[in-house]
């Protein structure tokens, strides 16, 4: 019986040799950096990102990471921010928040990141607030439209980018109250707080009465027949959707199929027509007249100089990967961190980000203000409708910008700026 | 038979586990009692050695073994397949969650409270593997696989269903207290993660280790290997897998909780089929039967992830290719990995280690 | 009414696909003692063929044809290369095995094609054909019922009256025997999974248009609901597959039609716990004296 008990100590040493051994090799790797902030070198800044890459919910997601990473590439090789090199660490989690607290603590407490960045998903970055906040470390940008990140007062470092869900669901009803009065209203949504926060907006501007019919789905379920069944009998001739791209696609490719063909609005997560029309394939001309809103350039829109910039970094610098809305954002997202890290100034710190985040007035390639400040971590403010018409997805009409309260929805309209001649942001 | 019975692993590992029962049972307790203050010590000593990331691992190998140890002892042990396990962590993982916000909203602090708080989760995830005990003791092999299955895909649903209590997809923050200020106002948290956790697995296991041994622990392996010898030795066999699987549903419960406790947060997401799935590779790969099998099952759940991302970093490729490989060639080195380890060593890790170990022994004398 | 014959008609179609799916787990389990976990993973690897097929010859049908072949081969290159290897003293091995083989497939599945969704084509119309003021059935779910009626009743046939039937069923049930006896034991079996993951193949195939499209995951949630489908009608019943998968895909539908789509998980697992509560190997469970 000591035999047991040997062993169970030889193996027990053995993890401990194991990780003491890991332990010393992660001290030496950080040890000779000598400076004070984490992740900053005097030619270095670290910065991290957790994405899905894998699994069912990365279609489309995993795009984003690599154009970020193309981005500052595309700055390295110009000679960088500071003459500091952006060194951008994706990790992927599956879209499983259990795995986000693994990498994200190993983005924190092994690679010593400057700031995590974009980190994607609702209930993957939910879970990392906390501890990002505890070990102080700048959590900007997060990939969703989730509320959540704007609580300055509780999560200090943590700002937002997209532009949250009530805003897109009240930008979307206002379209349906001024140019299709009358008509009878539903809505579907996801069954958590993408679907909740967006009816809120829409019953905001329209009234809780005025939505006719409203529906919920779940990803783990893609029979939406019974749904879409329901707003067919209740006679339904708008149907708003707060649906990610595949299910877009599943309610309109099933309404058709039920000979139901109502005026789609979507929200801007599931409103991008190369993706919905890669997925419906040869059925993509039900997308005809589909309303949805963006906020960034339209990927197709090649007169537009953010997207001649953009394509010539994905061309250089990625691989000339398939070019869509995801490459668009992950893009914005880089220009506007590099934008961020030339306004802290030469002298880097984790305080300086922030303070020159909560500064705000960043002019990029986004449409609608960025909303920043000290009592404000929410991203951008307002949205701008898009209809497909032969095939191409094309603004029309003002850009908007409303707020998460009780506010109206009004047009925005200062002009767009261009980007800088060689496509890398300089001090202001 | 033995098609609808979910294990019966070599005999050779029967016999072994047989021997010890002739030994008297006070050395028996002695002997594991002194087995974790060893293990308790140098898990204090590694947690002063290595940094905070690690220290962070270890406490989440911890979690997990919590959970794998007790699907070993209800799959290796008594025979009876579990693909839900991940429902019942989470079922801890959500007590614990509430407890805590009910104390934090009440205002009330204390160390005490998370002590508590898991012994609640305990008793919650008890009250759950009874029910699905009950209804797992009258069915056998892939229908039990079928309706724990089912329980695993109810996780989500229920989340999202009462989110009024659960919030959803989005799931609940977990307040937990920093370390006591008697360790000093600048002592590590991933530390003290590691000995809250590392304490509270090492008690489970001492108990498991010492159930495994007792009486119960040789009815639980009478009636894995025949049903009908059990049944005329005068063992109730559908108490004894239910006891198994309340059991088992007690440590799965710990483990979910103590998850909770250190990703301070908990959702459906982190619970799903595909964890429940893991746990079981996880057993049947370290070792299947075994407290060491589990251990290094446990090891496997959290260096998979970490080593999923270093195995892409060591390729320099183009970033069209890197984007297709990064995520998938990690997992398809391991489905490879865990075949040929099943193909050519059935008995797991630990299976390998025994071997490895007889074979030197043999030489050696 | 008419949302009751709605719910109806399309959970019976979904039911049909479920019902075949379960009837290729229920070919394997007969066969081998084996749940074959990897099933939605090769069915989902032969709808990639068919998908490089039709995109290459723009044939809709070739690739249809080449998604069943690819299925057949793909199960017995399963058979031989993998499974023949695994020691099946423990059932569970060979559960771990195909768990692996999931992961295996999936993620070369994601290195060759992307883990972007690929349109799955419909091959007929799908909106339905209205009959006295009544939608009910499209050109789509009838082809989907008439296909997998032609595959239940040509498998049925298959063991009922062929020689070949009769050896793999003989080759199942009692493999001493049947080798002593002169049969191929190790070539029934094979040919046994040869057959279910052709099956498995047609079923993704009829499935996949109806859900979100071709994807490395895309058959996961369909093999969840297949795999509760043939529990339900017991895992040694063909017939038991088939009306398991027609009562899952009624339920489901019902379900989220009357009650809410976040709700049919919770509705499986009732309808699991009270049908093997009453009938612990399923609802056409041969009633055999138990052990004791």
């Amino acid at each position: 019986m000591r035999r047991l008990a040997q062993r169970g100590l030889a193996i027990a040493s053995t993890i401990a040799l194991l990780a003491a051994a890991a332990g010393c090799s992660g001290d030496n790797g950080s040890g000779p950096g000598g400076a004070s902030v984490p992740g900053v070198t005097d030619t270095e800044i670290t910065v991290g990102t957790h994405m899905p890459l894998t699994g069912p919910a990365s279609a489309g997601y995993s795009k984003i990471a690599p154009a970020t990473k193309a981005y500052f590439d595309y700055v390295n090789a110009n000679g960088g921010v500071h003459g500091r090199k952006i060194t951008y660490k994706i990790m992927d989690d599956g879209y499983n928040p259990a795995n986000t607290q693994q990498v994200v603590r190993q983005l924190v407490l092994q690679d010593k990141v400057f700031a995590v960045l974009n980190g994607l998903g609702t209930p993957t970055h939910t879970g990392v607030l906390d501890f990002l906040k505890s070990n102080r470390v700048p959590d900007l940008f997060v990939a969703s439209g989730s509320r959540s990140w704007d609580q300055p007062d509780k999560y200090p470092g943590t700002f937002g980018f997209n532009p949250d869900y009530t805003i897109e669901g009240k930008i979307l009803a206002n379209y349906a109250k001024r140019d299709l009065a009358g008509q009878k209203v539903c809505f579907l949504g996801q069954d958590d707080d993408f679907g909740r926060d967006s009816l809120a907006g829409v019953e905001k501007v329209l009234g809780a009465a005025a939505v006719a019919v409203k529906q919920t789905y779940v990803t783990s379920n893609t029979n939406v027949a019974p749904q879409i069944g329901a707003f067919k009998a209740a006679g339904c001739q708008v149907v708003m959707l707060a649906t990610v791209p595949g299910f877009t696609a599943l309610s309109i490719g099933t309404a058709a199929r039920l000979g139901f063909k109502p005026q789609w609005l979507v929200s801007n997560v599931g409103a991008d027509h190369p993706t919905l029309a890669k997925q419906l394939g040869a059925a993509a001309p039900l997308l005809e007249g589909m309303v949805g809103t963006n906020y960034l350039p339209m990927q197709n829109d090649t007169a537009n100089p953010w997207i001649q910039l953009f394509t010539k970094v994905n061309k250089e610098h990625n691989g000339d990967a398939p070019f869509d809305g995801n490459t668009v954002y992950g893009m914005s997202v880089g220009y506007l961190f590099v934008q961020v890290l030339l306004a802290a100034g030469k002298d880097l710190t984790r305080e300086k980000v922030l303070g020159a985040v909560q500064k705000g007035g960043f002019q990029g390639p986004g449409l609608a203000p960025l909303r920043f400040s000290a009592t404000d971590h929410s991203g951008y403010g307002g949205q701008r409708l898009s209809r497909v018409t032969g095939g191409v997805q094309s603004y029309f009409g003002p850009t908007y910008e409303t707020d998460e309260a009780d506010g109206s929805v009004n047009e925005y309209t200062a002009a767009p700026a261009a980007p800088p001649a060689n496509g890398v942001p300089t001090v202001s | 038979m033995s098609a609808t019975r979910a294990a019966l692993p070599p005999r050779h590992q029967l016999a072994e586990a047989g021997r010890p029962v002739d030994r008297p049972r006070g050395s028996t307790l002695l002997r594991h009692l002194a087995v974790v203050l060893a293990a308790g010590l140098l898990l204090v000593a590694v947690s002063y050695a290595v940094e905070p990331f690690r220290n962070f691992q270890l406490a989440t190998v911890a979690a997990y073994l919590c959970a794998t140890a007790g699907l070993t002892v209800l799959t290796g042990l008594n025979g009876q397949l579990s693909l839900g396990h991940g429902a019942l962590m989470a079922t801890g993982a959500y007590t614990v969650a509430l407890c805590q916000n009910a104390f934090a909203d009440r205002g009330m602090t204390g160390g005490w409270l998370l002590v508590l708080s898991l012994g609640a989760a305990i008793v919650s995830t008890v009250a759950v593997g009874a029910v699905v005990g009950v209804a797992a003791a009258r069915l056998r092999g892939p229908y039990l696989a079928g309706v724990t299955l089912a329980v695993a895909v109810v996780v989500p649903a229920l989340a999202v269903t009462f989110d009024g209590v659960f919030n959803g997809e989005q799931g609940l923050s977990v307040p937990v207290e920093p370390p006591p200020l008697a360790l000093g106002p600048y002592f590590p948290y991933e530390r003290w993660q590691l000995w809250l956790t590392g304490a509270a697995t090492l008690l489970a296991l001492l108990l498991l280790a010492n159930l495994i041994r007792s009486r119960y622990g040789r009815t639980f392996r009478a009636v894995r290997d025949d049903e009908v010898a059990a049944r005329l030795a005068g063992i109730h066999v559908a108490r004894t897998q239910v006891l198994a699987f309340v059991v088992s549903a007690a440590t799965a419960g710990l483990g979910g909780a103590l998850l909770a406790v250190l990703a301070l947060s908990v959702s459906p997401g982190a619970f799903s089929l595909t964890l429940s799935l893991f746990l079981l590779m996880a057993v049947v790969i370290g070792g299947l039967g075994r407290l060491a099998g589990a251990l290094w099952g446990a090891i496997l759940l959290v260096a998979l992830p970490d080593l999923t991302h270093s195995v892409t970093e060591l390729f320099t490729l183009s970033p069209a290719v890197a984007q297709r490989l990064e995520g998938n060639l990690p997992l398809a080195i391991f489905g490879v990995t865990l075949i040929v380890v099943m193909i050519a060593a059935p008995g797991g890790v630990q299976g390998l280690l025994s071997r490895l170990g007889r074979r030197l022994r043999a030489r050696r004398s | 009414m008419d949302r009751f014959v709605f719910l109806t008609v399309d959970g019976l179609s979904r039911g049909a696909v479920y019902a075949a799916f379960a009837l290729a787990l229920v070919l394997i389990w007969r066969a081998a003692r084996v749940v074959n976990f990897a099933q939605g993973a090769m069915a989902v690897a032969a709808a990639y063929v068919a998908f490089t097929v039709s995109t290459a010859t723009g044939s809709y049908w070739l690739g249809f044809v080449v998604a069943i072949v690819a299925g057949l081969l793909l199960g017995a290159l399963v058979d031989r290369v993998v499974m023949r290897h695994v020691d099946h003293a423990s059932p569970l091995n060979p559960v771990i095995v195909a768990l692996g083989l999931v992961l295996l497939i999936q993620a070369v599945l994601g290195m060759v094609y992307g883990n972007e969704f690929r349109p799955a084509e419909a091959p007929l119309r799908r909106s339905a054909l209205t009959v006295g003021g009544f939608a009910v059935l499209s050109p789509y779910d009838l082809f989907v019922f008439a296909t997998i009626g032609v595959v239940v009743s040509g498998l049925a046939w298959l063991f009922a009256r062929t020689p070949v039937g009769l050896r793999m069923r003989a080759a199942a049930f009692a493999p001493e025997v049947s080798r002593l006896l002169g049969v191929n034991v190790g070539g029934m079996l094979t040919l046994g999974w040869a057959l279910a993951s052709g099956v498995g193949a047609l079923a993704a195939m009829l499935v996949l248009p109806t859900e979100l499209g071709l994807h490395p995951h895309a058959m996961d949630l369909v093999f969840v609901s297949a795999f509760t489908a043939a529990v339900v009608g017991g895992l040694d019943s063909p017939p038991g597959a088939v009306v398991g998968g027609l009562v899952v895909g009624l339920l489901l539908s019902y379900v989220s039609g009357y009650a809410g789509s976040d709700l049919t998980p919770l509705a499986v697992l009732v309808l699991l716990l009270a049908v093997l509560l009453v009938r612990p190997g399923g609802l056409f469970a041969p009633v055999v004296a138990r052990r004791v």
